[in-house]
């Protein structure tokens, strides 16, 4: 039995359906992220979760309690919201006290709750200031301890990074993923940056339209995408359109060998662009290079191949400068890298 | 549950704002004897003395605002661009007309400026006048400098200052032709709001002995029965007109700068 | 240095018609007539008369700040937070507007024809109801009276003011608490009230000036019959050849320290509740 159970919900604004039988089993202690474009619903099933929308059907459990019907005050959840929510009117120290002193936890226990929270976000000092004089990545942690000193059964985060600055966004990634593990809460994150997905959860649900298209973990989900729109929205991605004719598929320049190759008709396959590589290989197509993007470590090419656009990732090598723009080249990859595609 | 008290205290306030609106209206068409009619209106109409008050309200608030809107804007607009630091204690004086009373003001004017003190302004009819224009601007000052400080705020100034500079402009075209129209909403928002005050206003016009439109409405409601009542339909009327011009005007700046 | 001659027509104009008009009257209610210093005009005030009218005065001015913070407070959460259609918001900030300013000589003409003797209220509540209001002891001349007057630009100017601060609170910030465990009640008394706190205590501040200053609406009510301290004043200011000219300046003083005192305190308490504001 997993410890928080998502099953069946649906939530319905007027004639539109914006999440449709949505399910979701949880363990205990997981990260699990909810990615989509804005309008994919990933939001709203938060919000259901937490209580401020009620379900059009379905139920939520928490740990085997049904909470469907219960106010957002008696589920005993933690929430994280985009726009820093903290109370500016109370310092730091009274914001993360707040849900102690609802509930009339003894004051000196509250204190030294605060403290040991704020000694677990690495403000133990900033207790006495108020929301206005922290900084924007300052007040998110502060947001996360005040969510975590009620010692919630479940936490939300409802794109907590997105206001924050793409630095800080990025070192405040490993610092929630580090105390999530370290208290061992059960998390649901809600993003629409699929670099946040993949580098933070133990599995994400990419939705689209109301729907989990794909459910599963980082690793799989990139890899192997089920979905047009999965392997489109999550990472870059080089789409081929082919004739499959039953050992393969048979695109403009070459006929690839592949197994579960459909008798015939049209197919989609894609390729990571870190699939691609120079040079010749299991499958080499001739190619023409249109532009060379040098980001340090990594090259990226575009370039013309099988008649489309393709973006070709390759590591720096200090003794293989790229490429020239126009030259011809051939590119090479993997047969076992195409990922088929059903629409 | 939340939303059945929101209603009532909607209705409830409706019912308040609306019966006395209604009462007035009914009470102004009772002139005639056991059948409704206009004639209160037409009779204070046809008051020559309510033609003569009204129209020097009306040209007292065109002077007020004329005189508020080159008072203000250019000590907003300096303000803001030369001396920030000063900002604060100009917001503090615009803000003291709402804290003093008017009638103190007016007993202040009244005080220093008699026939003997060193600016005899009481010791004429034009120079009366003019302390009436001052008075009504000083009473207008909260509203009008709120307004153009606001439609400050939202253009950058120092910028347009320096590219109109780099053009050539000097200080007076800077203000007529590029921070003026800038603000133009704003200001006009304050100048119907001064027109809104200054039309009906009592206290300064009577103690200063003025023939303005306040004081002929209170002489009036004295000596007669139904025409006090068509008076106040004309001045809630007036008062709603220009509330309305500056709905107009926010919504017409909305859509130009939509499409621009 | 040649900045500061930009700010001179507006110093000289705020010097000329606010602040020596005012310290005119300061300086006058502590002078004798000789010129000399004296308290003899304040030691005028104090006679069971004048007192009474800023006993009166005062109860007016809060009576009616007071109820018009109320129920200005719930008409604008109701159009904010209430669930109401949106398309209620406008025309009736609107009419706030147009209402807080229909004040004055009109506004008590409006009270005369609904609530006079032979208003349109006291007239259906007698026909169609029985009900004889004046036999009831209501008085459009009275306390209450001028207090009903009162609330009808009181009201409308809570609501206008009070509006954008309502809907300056994020909805994040009711979630929040009420995910912390909060109930409704518990939110509005630890986080909304004490946001809105500065702001409820500066409508107010204003309401209080505004009701206290009023002249107009009281005179073409009442008459003179009211004692009130704005109408004493204006009857003072009249008859200035007749009376004391002296008391004139201590009753306007009295106006002045009255008010004064009523912003002094809403600043010392917006200071101490706003210290988490930048």
């Amino acid at each position: 039995m997993s410890f928080l159970s998502i099953q069946h919900l649906e939530k319905s604004f007027g004639a539109n359906r914006v999440v449709k039988d949505f399910n979701l089993p949880i363990e205990k202690g997981e990260f699990v992220s909810l990615l989509g474009p804005s309008g994919c619903g990933k939001t709203t099933v938060l919000r259901m979760v937490a209580g401020f929308e009620t379900p059009s059907s379905g139920s939520i459990l928490i740990d085997g309690q049904d909470v469907t019907g219960l106010k957002p005050n008696a589920r005993n959840i933690g929430m994280v919201f985009q726009a820093y929510a903290l109370f500016p009117n109370l310092t730091v120290a009274q914001n993360v006290a707040f849900g102690l002193k609802v509930k009339g936890v003894a004051k000196a226990e509250a204190e030294a709750r605060v403290t040991e929270m704020l000694r677990l976000i690495g403000l133990p000092d900033l207790g006495g200031r108020y929301p206005y004089q922290l900084s924007g990545g300052q007040q998110q942690r502060v947001a996360l301890a005040r969510a975590l000193a009620v010692r919630p059964r479940v936490l939300l985060l409802d794109e907590p990074l997105s206001a924050l600055d793409a630095k800080i966004r990025v070192s405040l990634r490993s610092e929630i993923r580090e105390i999530q593990r370290e208290l061992g809460i059960t998390t649901v994150f809600v993003t629409h940056d699929q670099e946040e997905a993949l580098s933070m959860s133990d599995r994400v649900v990419v939705m689209n339209g109301g729907i989990a298209e794909q459910v599963g973990a980082p690793f799989e989900v990139y890899n192997r995408p089920r979905t047009r729109f999965v392997a489109t929205f999550v990472g870059t991605l080089n789409l081929f359109e082919g004739e499959a004719t039953g050992q393969g598929v048979k695109i403009t320049g070459a006929t690839i060998p592949l197994d579960d190759a459909p008798k015939s008709g049209r197919v989609s396959f894609a390729l990571r662009p870190e699939a691609l590589h120079l040079g010749k290989g299991e499958v080499t197509l001739p190619a023409t290079v249109e532009s060379v993007e040098f980001l340090g470590s990594i090259l990226r090419l575009r370039v013309r191949v099988a008649g489309i656009l393709a973006a070709l990732d390759t590591f720096n090598r200090a003794d293989a400068p790229p490429p020239a723009v126009g030259s011809a080249v051939d590119v090479n990859f993997a047969a076992r890298d195409l990922v088929l595609l059903n629409d | 549950m939340n939303r059945v008290w929101s209603w009532l205290a909607l209705a409830v306030g409706l019912v308040y704002f609306f019966l006395p609106l209604l009462g007035t209206l009914e009470f102004s068409l009772r002139k005639r004897k056991g059948e409704y009619s206009l004639d209160a209106y037409a009779a204070v109409f046809a008051d020559p003395a309510f033609q003569a008050t009204l129209g020097y309200s009306v040209l007292m608030a065109l002077l007020t605002i004329v005189f508020g809107v080159l008072l203000i804007v250019p000590t907003a607009y300096w303000v803001r661009l030369k001396l920030p630091r000063l900002r604060p204690w100009v917001e503090f004086v615009t803000l003291l007309p709402l804290v003093i009373p008017a009638i103190v003001i007016v007993f202040g004017y009244i005080r220093l400026y008699n026939t003997s003190s060193f600016l005899p302004l009481t010791g004429s009819a034009m120079g009366t006048n003019m302390l009436l224009m001052f008075g009504y601007a000083t009473l207008a000052l909260p509203y009008m400098y709120r307004a153009v400080d606001t439609g400050l705020r939202t253009i950058d100034i120092g910028t347009l200052t320096e590219a109109a500079q780099s053009l050539g402009a000097g200080w007076v075209t800077i203000l007529a032709r590029v921070i003026l129209p800038n603000v133009l909403v704003a200001v006009l928002s304050g100048a119907f709001l001064t027109f809104a005050i200054v039309i009906g206003e009592f206290t300064l016009a009577a103690l200063l002995n003025r023939p303005a439109f306040g004081p002929y409405m209170q002489l009036l409601g004295a000596n007669k029965a139904y025409e006090p009542a068509a008076l106040a339909v004309i001045a809630f009327a007036i008062t709603w007109a220009c509330m309305g011009l500056i709905q107009l005007v926010t919504r017409f700046s909305k859509h130009t700068r939509a499409s621009a | 240095m040649w900045n500061w001659l930009g700010v001179v027509p507006f110093v000289a104009f705020a010097l000329l018609f606010l602040i020596l008009p005012t310290m005119q009257i300061v300086l006058g209610a502590f002078r004798s007539p000789d010129g000399g210093l004296t308290l003899a005009n304040l030691q005028g005030l104090m006679t069971p008369n004048i007192l009474g009218s800023y006993v009166i005065s005062i109860k007016i001015s809060l009576a009616s700040s007071i109820i018009g913070c109320l129920v200005g407070f719930c008409i604008a959460a109701a159009i904010t937070l209430g669930g109401l259609p949106r398309w209620i918001r406008g025309p009736l900030l609107t009419f706030s507007g147009v209402a807080s300013n229909f004040a004055g000589v009109p506004l008590a003409f409006a009270f005369l024809a609904t609530l006079g003797r032979l208003g349109l209220v006291t007239i259906v509540l007698r026909d169609w109801f029985g009900v004889n209001l004046y036999a009831t002891g209501f008085n459009i001349l009275s306390f209450w009276g001028l207090t009903l007057v009162y609330l009808f630009f009181q009201i409308p100017l809570m609501i206008l003011i009070i509006t954008p601060a309502l809907d300056g609170l994020k909805r994040e910030w009711k979630e929040a608490a009420l995910i912390l465990g909060a109930t409704g009640p518990q939110y509005w008394r630890m986080i909304a009230f004490p946001i809105l706190f500065p702001a409820l205590l500066g409508t107010f501040a204003l309401l209080f000036a505004n009701a206290f200053g009023a002249v107009a609406t009281a005179i073409a009510l009442t008459g003179s019959s009211l004692s009130i301290v704005p109408i004493l004043l204006f009857a003072q200011i009249r008859g200035d050849v007749l009376g004391d000219p002296g008391l004139g300046y201590a009753l306007a003083f009295g106006m002045i320290v009255v008010t004064g005192v009523a912003n002094a305190v809403y600043v010392w308490l917006r200071a101490r509740s706003e210290r988490w504001m930048k």
